[in-house]
């Protein structure tokens, strides 16, 4: 029996050796592939191999595919694959009544029960009662389909984890060439592995297909998508693929100054491979030699990106506002993570936004805007870079742990599509010309750098004279430059676009996002607006400065509620700005995004209050 | 050298800023800015194709008085500023003017990495054993048990040796010179420029109201002749009135001998080699301190190495040779990439 779904949410769970990560990406590209939309969401912990066989080592990744309604990762799966006992007990608490288990019976020993803080063995007393059990000898079945290739036991063991997508692939019907031709390639100088993960493929499906335990299977349909051609992105790969690209419509080389932090180097490691682009990747010594050599390289004429994480952001705020200082066009990538201090490196948050806004000495103002979807990550880094350049500011872009190892598919974008961007670059000596003599529209000054003929001149930490850029300790000039390096902030206001809102009869309700919580709260206001409520959406990617139509658009709604994993950032924020608002807030600080569920719950109790 | 016999295209003055100096009167910087001037002025160098890059510090305000490219940046981290600049622009000549308190404490970080990376930039060092903007702190430089401001009973730690660190950083380019000799600067600063990779010149700096006079017994006219002994390459190892004195090696140490003396003729004395690929020696004459030795002057290493730059950039000529995409557009749509029409 085959049963057609709209939409299917898939969590592979297993110990963090197991290769749940490659098992869920090798899904992911399949379903891609066949033009379903998806949504995915890594969920690991932060040691390489934490304690086998415990709840705290289990690493998840769960993707989200469909024809329709995919904005999010899913809350809660409609199949669960565990591979062991602690895999199903760290989900269980989060699995709906009638979800499909795909468990490992091999793996289910009296020791290995005890360790996941399991009474009893789960699948002998009423634990699983509620839902669909797949109990599936996935070791032994595995090792058996290997005999031939005389593996050692631990080789043939790895190959669970593929024998299992076999069995995942039959359910959803999904074809294995994709991924037989990845084993193909990968390990082309290894012809008995590959031979070992395609037999265990193959055996998983044909496992699938005969057992009488499975007595369906589904089908997803293709998405109807915007045509195009699409490939599946992660965020941190569209965060490089749009820093090249902007580069590249800069006409200057890109220059990356940084240092490996979870989960942001993954960026660094993108662009290093594209080093054919002359795009030049500096892995300094620490954090602040990232930024630095990054400033050194915008002042020497390069498009300069530095990447980092929370941690790694609080030590590059000294330089930051060097950059301010000496109005260097850089952009800051900051992929957030679970703080303070080290935190939760490889949980999702979106607690640095304060930090972006103000979190430097004196006063000391950069652009700060987010990014929302892992693939639009490719449309605002491109975005940070036209404005450094463009406006000769630092930019700092949010992304989140949640965006940059999330990924969904992304209609490939061609050079050709993309706008000029236009440094303020002066190349030949100009009369007028002095350091800081600014655009009168703008206030930018003109960006200059060493190799140009006639025009030496020095920068530096030290406040600047308004026009010549001389050291100057004047007091009325200090002042006046503070109010100058606000309002060349405030100005970038007059060259984004104008914020927009979904639900234009709505009054009641306005439920406002920011950065990469967008796909959850679009779905969630998408589903009560079906239902018929009174309720908006607006989701910033533009946080300093704001849109200039924002306090309108709020004006129009009773109730405005600020959704944010963090404490309440972005709604301090936007008291301090526009005061004339109450703002409602809904916060989740557990390093994990946002569920429609929770979301519709709020919203329907805000709705329902007078 | 080559560049020298040139027809000089500035003078030394032609590379000062308008711009006030402001070091306080007697201040050994002053020498040195001279000797930079001339350097360049001697090296041909076009004033544009200089970058100047500083940290904090009283001599990191040296930028300002240049009329090249300067960035004074932020206290200890010029050489990592200089390394984003000689990254972006390897054509450009890039100096970095610091401290020991700027590039041996708060920046000590980036100095070992930019000496151990070999990065084509010239570092020159100005030692004056104190923090003088901040008024008269120790610093990395000081000696055990100096009084200063922050050690009014002594300090309680060791100090730096500027060559020892170099060397342990694996650096190539070592120089040591006192900033009472401009022409000795102006010598070793060509030489620095003229090496490819990190470079150091150590300035024995005086700090007229902090420190004053700390390194005179090194440096004054009176002591310098026995105090001092200038190494130059494939020249015996000799100093002392009228070269009297010279040193060889004794089992593994260094021996301070008169010529004349138990048999001993210039024939005997240790020939400076700059260029040897060990640095054992170049240690040993690092660490010469009086009284025993006189302090090694000069460029002590000066011997070749990979360096950073030209392998990064010899890097990516060569993916640009063999990458499977010629454009941005290619890499987009390789690998998996599926196409859905209306």
């Amino acid at each position: 029996m085959k049963t057609t779904l709209e939409s299917v949410v898939i969590k592979f769970a297993g110990d963090s050796g197991d290769g749940m990560q490659l098992a869920g990406t090798l899904f992911t590209d399949t379903t891609a592939v066949m033009g379903n939309s998806i949504a995915t969401f890594p969920d690991f912990p932060s040691e390489i191999r934490a304690p086998q066989g415990t709840v705290a080592g289990v690493s998840g990744f769960q993707i989200h595919f469909g024809t329709s309604g995919v904005h999010s990762p899913g809350d809660t799966p409609d199949i669960l694959v565990a591979m062991n006992p602690a895999a199903l007990k760290a989900n269980l608490h989060n699995l709906k009544p009638a979800c499909t288990i795909l468990l490992d019976s091999d793996a289910f020993s009296k020791k290995t029960i005890e360790k996941a803080g399991f009474g009893n063995n789960p699948l002998e007393d009423d634990t699983l009662s509620d839902f669909k059990v797949i109990e599936a000898p996935i070791t032994s079945l595995t090792k058996s389909a290997l005999t031939d290739l005389g593996l050692d036991n631990k080789t043939a063991d790895r190959c669970k984890n593929v024998f299992t997508l076999g069995i995942v692939f039959w359910l959803f019907s999904e074809p294995l060439e994709q991924t037989i031709n990845f084993f193909k390639q990968k390990f082309k100088n290894n012809p008995t592995i590959a031979e070992a993960n395609i037999k265990a493929i193959k055996a998983g499906y044909n496992y699938a297909l005969t057992i009488e335990a499975i007595k369906s299977s589904f089908t997803v349909l293709p998405a109807k998508k915007v045509p195009g051609t699409y490939r599946n992105i992660t965020g941190n790969q569209a965060t490089a693929w749009g820093l090249m690209a902007a580069a590249q419509k800069a006409g200057k080389p890109l220059f990356l100054g940084s240092y490996p932090i979870t989960p942001a180097t993954d960026i660094m490691q993108e662009l290093t491979k594209h080093k054919w682009t002359k795009t030049r990747v500096f892995q300094a010594e620490d954090e602040i030699a990232g930024i630095c050599s990054t400033i050194g390289a915008a002042f020497a004429g390069n498009v300069a990106v530095t990447t980092t994480s929370g941690p790694g952001m609080a030590l590059k705020t000294e330089a930051i506002g060097l950059a301010v200082m000496t109005e260097l066009p850089i952009v800051i990538v900051n992929v957030q993570r679970g703080g303070p201090s080290t935190g939760l490196p490889t949980k999702t948050e979106q607690s640095d936004l304060m930090q972006a806004v103000w979190g430097r000495n004196g006063e000391s103002p950069v652009v700060v805007i987010s990014a929302s979807t892992p693939a639009d990550c490719f449309d605002w880094a491109f975005e940070a870079t036209r404005i450094a350049l463009e406006h000769m500011t630092p930019v700092i872009l949010l992304t989140e742990s949640y965006l940059g190892n999330g990924a969904e598919p992304w209609r490939i974008k061609s050079l050709k599509e993309l706008p000029e961007i236009k440094p303020l670059m002066l190349e030949t000596k100009d009369a007028n010309w002095q350091p800081y003599k600014r655009d009168n529209e703008k206030l930018t000054r003109k960006w200059v750098v060493p190799g140009t003929p006639e025009m030496q001149h020095r920068i530096g930490g030290l406040e600047k004279d308004e026009c010549t850029g001389c050291v100057s300790h004047n007091p009325q000039n200090h002042e006046l430059m503070v109010k100058i390096r606000k309002e060349k902030i405030q100005r970038v206001a007059n060259f984004i676009p104008e914020q927009r809102y979904k639900g234009k009869d709505a009054k009641k309700l306005l439920v406002v996002g920011w950065g990469g919580q967008f796909g959850i709260l679009f779905g969630a206001v998408n589903e009560l607006q079906k239902e018929g409520k009174d309720i908006a959406f607006t989701h910033f990617n533009y946080i300093n400065p704001l849109p200039k139509n924002t306090a309108e658009i709020f004006s129009k709604f009773d109730k405005i509620i600020v959704c944010e994993l963090n404490d309440g950032q972005f709604a301090n924020y936007l008291r301090a700005l526009l005061p004339q608002f109450k703002y409602e807030q809904y916060n989740k600080i557990q390093g994990l995004p946002f569920t429609v569920k929770e979301l519709k719950n709020k919203f329907n109790q805000l709705l329902e209050e007078k | 050298m080559e560049a020298t016999t040139l027809q000089c295209l500035y003078k030394p003055r032609d590379y000062a800023s308008d711009q006030e100096v402001k070091w306080c009167p007697g201040c050994g910087d002053y020498a040195i800015i001279s000797a930079v001037q001339k350097t360049f002025s001697e090296l041909n160098l076009k004033k544009e194709d200089v970058t100047i890059v500083s940290g904090i510090g009283c001599s990191s305000r040296f930028p300002y008085y240049m009329n090249t490219y300067g960035f004074h940046t932020i206290h200890g981290r010029a050489a990592a500023v200089a390394t984003g600049v000689k990254l972006a622009n390897p054509d450009l000549s890039v100096w970095m003017m610091s401290g020991d308190g700027d590039s041996l404490a708060i920046g000590g970080n980036h100095f070992i990495h930019a000496v151990r990376r070999n990065i084509n930039i010239n570092l020159i060092l100005f030692n004056n054993e104190i923090y003088g903007l901040t008024k008269g702190q120790y610093s990395p430089t000081s000696e055990r048990g100096k009084i200063t401001k922050s050690s009014p009973y002594g300090t309680v730690e060791s100090p730096f040796n500027v060559g020892e660190l170099t060397l342990g950083s694996k650096g190539h380019f070592y120089a040591r010179v006192p900033d009472t000799d401009v022409k000795l600067m102006t010598e070793v600063m060509k030489q620095a420029y003229l090496h490819e990779g990190f470079s150091v010149v150590e300035v024995l700096q005086n700090c007229v109201i902090f420190n004053d006079k700390t390194h005179a017994d090194i440096t004054s006219k009176e002591t310098k002749l026995n105090n001092q002994i200038l190494l130059e390459h494939g020249k015996p190892m000799l100093f002392g009135e009228n070269n009297s004195k010279g040193l060889l090696l004794n089992g593994l140490d260094l021996e301070v001998v008169t010529i004349g003396e138990n048999g001993i003729s210039e024939e005997d004395i240790l020939v400076h080699d700059a260029s040897a690929k060990s640095n054992v020696l170049h240690n040993l004459l690092i660490q010469m301190k009086l009284p025993e030795f006189p302090i090694a002057m000069g460029v002590i290493r000066n011997a070749d190495a990979n360096v950073y730059d030209k392998a990064f950039f010899e890097q990516m000529e060569n993916q640009e040779q063999l990458s499977k995409y010629k454009s941005l557009d290619d890499l987009f749509m390789s690998g998996n990439i599926f196409t859905i029409n209306s």
